[in-house]
């Protein structure tokens, strides 16, 4: 009689689509489009703030490296932007572009020596580094405009058809169609063996070490990405606010953008999402209350959220889990007979 | 189970921490396919050894081959490439990644995938196979989707010897894989050392002494940084110095 031999099946597990985080994202901005138009310009501060949140997302709740820098890329890109505008190319997807390049450029040379340290001393260093270029920035005033700014820049029409229009639909459409894109590309990302490889050393740099991983080449290019991605956000809102200000490079930004990941919850692109959208909302509701106590509510805010026990979706019932497509497969506990 | 070529070879390895003196002028060589012990009372050096063979720390003197190549200045990454992988005393697993998702990293890695960018690291389909059936010959498949925070400590041990495997090594160095693991446990993991490949040069550190008098072909004893003695199970149980280090008489 030949052998039975039994094995535990195979359950086929995926992971979610890269797409649909973005279709959601872009169906939520087509329906603000109508139901809010009168709040266009701060959703558009909103999409191009999420932005700097998911680069500071893929450094801190990915690579699992606690900056608080990340302006220095991000006011690189929206200067980089208003010099480009002014001295080059009018053209914002140009401009774009070579924001993703600088910001990127910035992250990737200031890596090469932040890298080599980690924890608190990483911290400190980042937080020098976008304290120099804020420096540098003040100083050169022939590129920056120095303590008065930049601006007098103006964008030409997008794609060469779509103006920059007063009420802002055009900038509130082509922030979104960035943001749309960046999604689709940072979830791909993220579920690629590098992104997987990355939340592997942020779990146990032990352990990718024994894997043969090379740790910093690996965060020095994650490191990059993001300061691509948060260049790209400070483009746009350089490109959308035609004026750049040295708080874009100040530690004030860095601190925000931090505080709406911890508000979202670190290390998942959707939290950067919402916990730009819940900050900025309250931040505009709350001031326009009271533009003195504000931060009353945000601080409140962060401490329920940091308090708070955590709860998580998979607490739901399984019935509602699988409605919403939310069920993670488990493994069979049925035996499948192999001969 | 026979023995060939040498898979790793240690001669005169030193380290200095400061004034203190850890690893003194120690030579072990590890033949493919030997199970090869090494013991010593606490504070004798020998994770400092299996750390300086893995390039986790570096020497002060002496040398490391692998399969006859000096790699004494080479890093753990390089060292991996080359054929030497190994566990930790403590479990080092990424506490929120599945096992299957852990096991396909490691296959990544050893297939010089681990910088791709775009395509899903799902979308390996022969890696995924290869993940399941190493899972698979460690009794691993029915928590491969499970973190490790869900399992049990054997089972963690379990899947750290698992993505020693995924790399395909030459020799593989187990710290105390028993550490921790409770009794009703220890068979499972004492169960998957013995399947393990046979051509696999195995060095074990353990302080049970049951396990490597039953598991080791021979056995290097180290005390105070250096080989107190080296030989069979029986030889060791024989000699008198191990005696003495062991049981003070």
């Amino acid at each position: 009689m030949e052998e039975v031999v039994l094995r535990p099946a195979r359950p086929a597990v995926r992971q979610r689509p890269a797409w649909r985080l973005s279709v959601a994202v872009a169906l939520a901005s087509v329906l603000c489009w109508f139901v809010l138009p009168d709040q266009l310009a701060l959703l558009t501060r909103i999409a191009a703030m999420a932005l700097l949140v998911l680069s500071l997302d893929l450094v801190v709740g990915y690579a699992g490296l606690a900056t608080l820098g990340q302006a220095a890329m991000f006011g690189v890109g929206a200067y980089a932007a208003g010099i480009v505008a002014l001295r080059w190319s009018a053209d914002p997807l140009v401009g774009l572009l070579c924001c993703a390049l600088a910001g990127g450029a910035m992250a990737g040379l200031s890596g090469l020596f932040l890298l080599r340290y980690q924890g608190f001393t990483f911290l400190m260093l980042t937080i020098a580094v976008a304290q120099i270029v804020q420096s540098l920035a003040s100083k050169l005033r022939d590129w920056t405009g120095g303590d008065d700014g930049l601006s007098g820049y103006l964008l030409s029409p997008l794609l060469g058809r779509f103006e920059f229009d007063l009420e802002g639909r055009t900038q509130y459409a082509y922030v979104c169609a960035v943001l749309v894109i960046l999604l689709y590309v940072l979830r791909r990302l993220m579920n690629s063996p590098f992104g997987l490889s990355v939340q592997g050393i942020h779990q146990s740099r032990a352990r990718m070490s024994a894997l043969g991983t090379a740790i910093v080449p690996q965060l020095w290019r994650m490191y990059t990405l993001a300061g691509a991605v948060a260049g790209m956000a400070g483009a746009l809102t350089a490109q959308t606010a035609l004026v750049v200000g040295l708080d874009s490079l100040g530690f004030n930004l860095s601190a925000e953008a931090i505080v709406m990941l911890v508000l979202g919850g670190a290390g998942r692109l959707t939290g950067a999402l919402i916990g730009t959208a819940v900050f900025m909302v309250l931040h505009h509701t709350a001031s326009s209350i009271n533009p003195y106590h504000w931060l009353f509510v945000i601080g409140g805010l962060l401490m329920v959220v940091v308090l708070m026990p955590k709860v998580s979706w998979r607490a739901l019932p399984r019935p509602v889990l699988r409605k919403l497509g939310l069920h993670a497969a488990e493994p069979a506990n049925k035996k499948e007979v192999l001969a | 189970m026979t023995t060939g070529h040498e898979a790793l070879t240690v001669q005169g390895l030193d380290k200095r921490f400061g004034g203190l003196h850890v690893t003194r002028g120690v030579d072990v060589q590890l033949r493919a396919g030997e199970r090869l012990a090494l013991i010593g009372p606490n504070g004798a050096g020998k994770t400092t050894l299996v750390n300086l063979m893995s390039g986790v720390l570096k020497p002060s003197g002496g040398s490391i081959l692998l399969a006859g190549v000096d790699v004494t200045q080479r890093s753990q990454a390089q060292r991996v490439r080359q054929g030497l992988s190994r566990t930790y005393q403590i479990t080092t697993l990424a506490m929120r990644l599945t096992v299957l998702q852990q096991v396909e990293m490691a296959l990544h890695q050893r297939e010089g995938l681990a910088s791709r960018l775009w395509r899903a690291a799902d979308g390996y389909g022969a890696l995924r196979d290869e993940a399941w059936e190493l899972l698979d010959s460690l009794g691993l498949a029915a928590v491969a989707l499970r973190t490790p925070a869900a399992l049990a400590y054997g089972e963690q041990r379990l899947v750290e010897i698992a993505l020693a495997l995924a790399l395909r090594p030459r020799v593989l160095l187990l710290d105390e894989p028993m550490a921790g693991v409770p009794q009703s446990e220890g068979a499972t993991v004492l169960a998957a050392l013995q399947r393990l490949p046979a051509d696999l040069a195995v060095l074990l550190i353990e302080h049970d002494m049951d396990l490597v008098f039953r598991y080791a072909q021979r056995i290097v004893v180290l005390a105070e940084g250096a080989v107190l003695a080296s030989g069979t199970p029986d030889e060791i149980r024989r000699d008198e110095q191990v005696r003495s280090v062991y049981l003070g008489h």
